[in-house]
């Protein structure tokens, strides 16, 4: 049992980058950001390409982080400065990224076989064996970024993020630019994006152009999974939440492929999860009211 | 100190939604001026609120705030000299925010935000002696999510936050209507009460005749986009209910009273 929960737990981690990304769009700027599908496979395709190139490892991470960051922007800039609604500013973002994508590897799929990645960098200095190696990279990236992430929203720039989430009227009248705001939030958000893709590519072992079907999917799964069970009082109840949810989105997925059901069929049955968790709220005051009614 | 010259606005111009909202209005406010603005429905209040505070672009006319031109400016950057309660206490306040975090970005009105802590503990001490000068008991409840608020409580929190940065320049645009009338009552006291305090040049709508001449020294009437009553000082002292009425009548035309100030 232990065997297969500490690299599960080591996935739930790693993928914890892409749900707090998903968090700080869904949740604090209050849009769906489809960028995710482009810059999750954008940072594993930069990562890749660098450390084939022979950046090392510090650089091929930052450089997946920064080129996240872009993708961000250009969502942004399409929706605030082009008036582009944000749900068609991500979706044309993703798409012109599957071509930058390919661009970036030269093909579709490249393969870090043999290259010191993050993972056989730990496993060397500590002697680690693969499981508790991506167990423990997932845990310092995340407490990292978490952390920073966290102290982020509690700056003044920060506060008129969640501000413009909020109401965008009354940040305004504040004399905040919101365009900017929004700007500025897709851009931190595909950034971990895009350092998750590219953790999870060199966790992998190989970074695919297909790689980001259905990654907004999977990190609105672990936000709201992780809401549901974990609270959503504050921001740092939240944030600890949707980490959790990502690593209980993972287990939930390692045990329904213990029971024997195809891995093909988990697009399904991750959407399904995500269409009952968002209906919640629906469902649970249509019975409220019909126990009024009796 | 604001001066509004000749401010024309048509919204969704060459259809046949067109609707000329301001037609020619001008206006100029002493320093200190607090003014109270009535009219039907339609007149141009809010309108003209909103041209001040630069929601849209104004088709002509220039707008001057102390000497400075402000008529290209965008809404953010007039945020510098314009403290703004609206008359849906939904949109003064984020909701999903705790009070003192409201209070925290309404401290820096019109600041370009830092890498500094948005709401330390020397902060905090501040908002909590602003917060008791209200008396609604708020001060107690600083980590409260202000979505959690009465109406009421929502109002008194945005002039709050209006004025914690001294504005050169209120607007309040029925910032009562949407409350009951007691704590409409207790919301006007305060704004009185603020105004008088900081001297703060204000202009406050309102469909209420009486809060209309009971508040200010100056009274603005507007009608179809034009100011077209203007009293101010001892004259506006002496003014009634139907003194009003008649001077409406007359200058806009006897079948012009609509039945709402009436109510008024």
């Amino acid at each position: 049992m232990i065997d297969i929960l500490i690299p599960t737990v080591g996935q739930g981690l790693l993928w914890a980058m892409l749900a707090l990304g998903v968090y700080l769009t869904f949740r604090i700027l209050d849009l769906a950001d489809l960028t995710a599908e482009g810059s999750f496979p954008l940072g594993a395709a930069v990562a890749a390409a660098s450390l084939n190139a022979g950046l090392g490892i510090p650089t091929s991470i930052i450089l997946a982080i920064i080129a996240g960051m872009l993708a961000g922007v250009a969502t942004g800039v399409l929706h605030t400065k082009m008036k582009i609604p944000a749900l068609l500013a991500g979706i044309l973002t993703m798409i012109a990224l599957y071509s930058v994508n390919l661009r970036v590897m030269g093909k579709a799929n490249i393969s870090m076989l043999g290259i010191d990645t993050v993972f056989k960098y730990t496993r060397d200095l500590t002697g680690l064996n693969v499981a508790d190696s991506s167990f423990v990279v997932g845990l310092v990236f995340i407490v990292v970024m978490g952390v920073a992430t966290y102290h982020f929203l509690g700056t003044e720039i920060g506060a008129c993020m969640r501000a413009t989430g909020c109401n965008q009227q009354m940040i305004r009248a504040q004399g905040i630019n919101t365009d900017t705001m929004i700007i500025i939030g897709l851009a931190v958000s595909n950034g971990l994006i895009g350092l998750s893709g590219a953790l999870i590519a060199q966790a992998n072992g190989f970074a695919d152009v297909g790689m980001g079907t259905g990654t907004i999917v999977i990190g609105l799964a672990s936000v709201i999974i992780g809401e549901v069970l974990f609270g959503n009082r504050s921001v740092k109840n939240s944030m600890i939440s949707v980490v959790l949810g990502s690593i209980v989105y993972r287990i939930v997925i390692a045990v329904v492929l213990a029971l024997g059901m195809p891995p093909n069929d988990l697009k399904l049955f991750t959407s399904i999860l995500v269409a009952i968790a968002l209906a919640l709220p629906l469902i649970q005051s249509k019975i409220k009211s019909r126990k009024v009614v009796k | 100190m604001l001066e509004l010259k000749n401010i024309h606005k048509t919204f969704f111009p060459g259809t046949i939604n067109e609707k000329k909202a301001l037609c020619g209005l001008s206006l100029h406010l002493e320093s200190g001026d607090f003014t109270t603005v009535i009219g039907g429905n339609g007149a141009g209040k809010s309108t003209m609120l909103n041209a001040i505070a630069g929601v849209w672009p104004i088709d002509e006319g220039e707008i001057i705030i102390d000497g400075e031109n402000i008529t290209k400016f965008p809404e953010h950057k007039r945020a510098i000299y314009i403290g703004r309660v609206f008359q849906d206490p939904i949109l003064g306040t984020a909701a999903g925010m705790q009070i003192e975090e409201n209070l925290a970005l309404a401290s820096r009105r019109g600041e370009t935000p830092g890498w500094s802590w948005s709401c330390g503990p020397k902060q905090r001490k501040i908002f909590h002696e602003l917060l008791k000068e209200l008396g609604l008991g708020l001060e107690d409840r600083m980590t409260t999510r202000v979505g959690l608020l009465s109406g009421g409580q929502r109002q008194a929190l945005t002039l709050l936050m209006a004025t914690m940065k001294k504005p050169k320049l209120l607007l309040l645009d029925e910032h009562t209507a949407a409350l009951d009338p007691k704590t409409a009552t207790k919301v006007l006291e305060l704004t009185q009460q603020i105004v008088t305090r900081d001297n703060l040049t204000t202009i406050m709508i309102t469909h209420n005749m009486r809060d209309a001449l009971a508040f200010g020294n100056r009274l603005v009437m507007l009608h179809n986009g034009r100011v077209i009553i203007d009293v101010k000082g001892e004259e506006k002292k002496n003014l009634t209910v139907r003194h009003l009425l008649d001077m409406f009548e007359q200058a806009a035309g006897a079948d012009a009273v609509s039945d709402r100030m009436i109510l008024g």
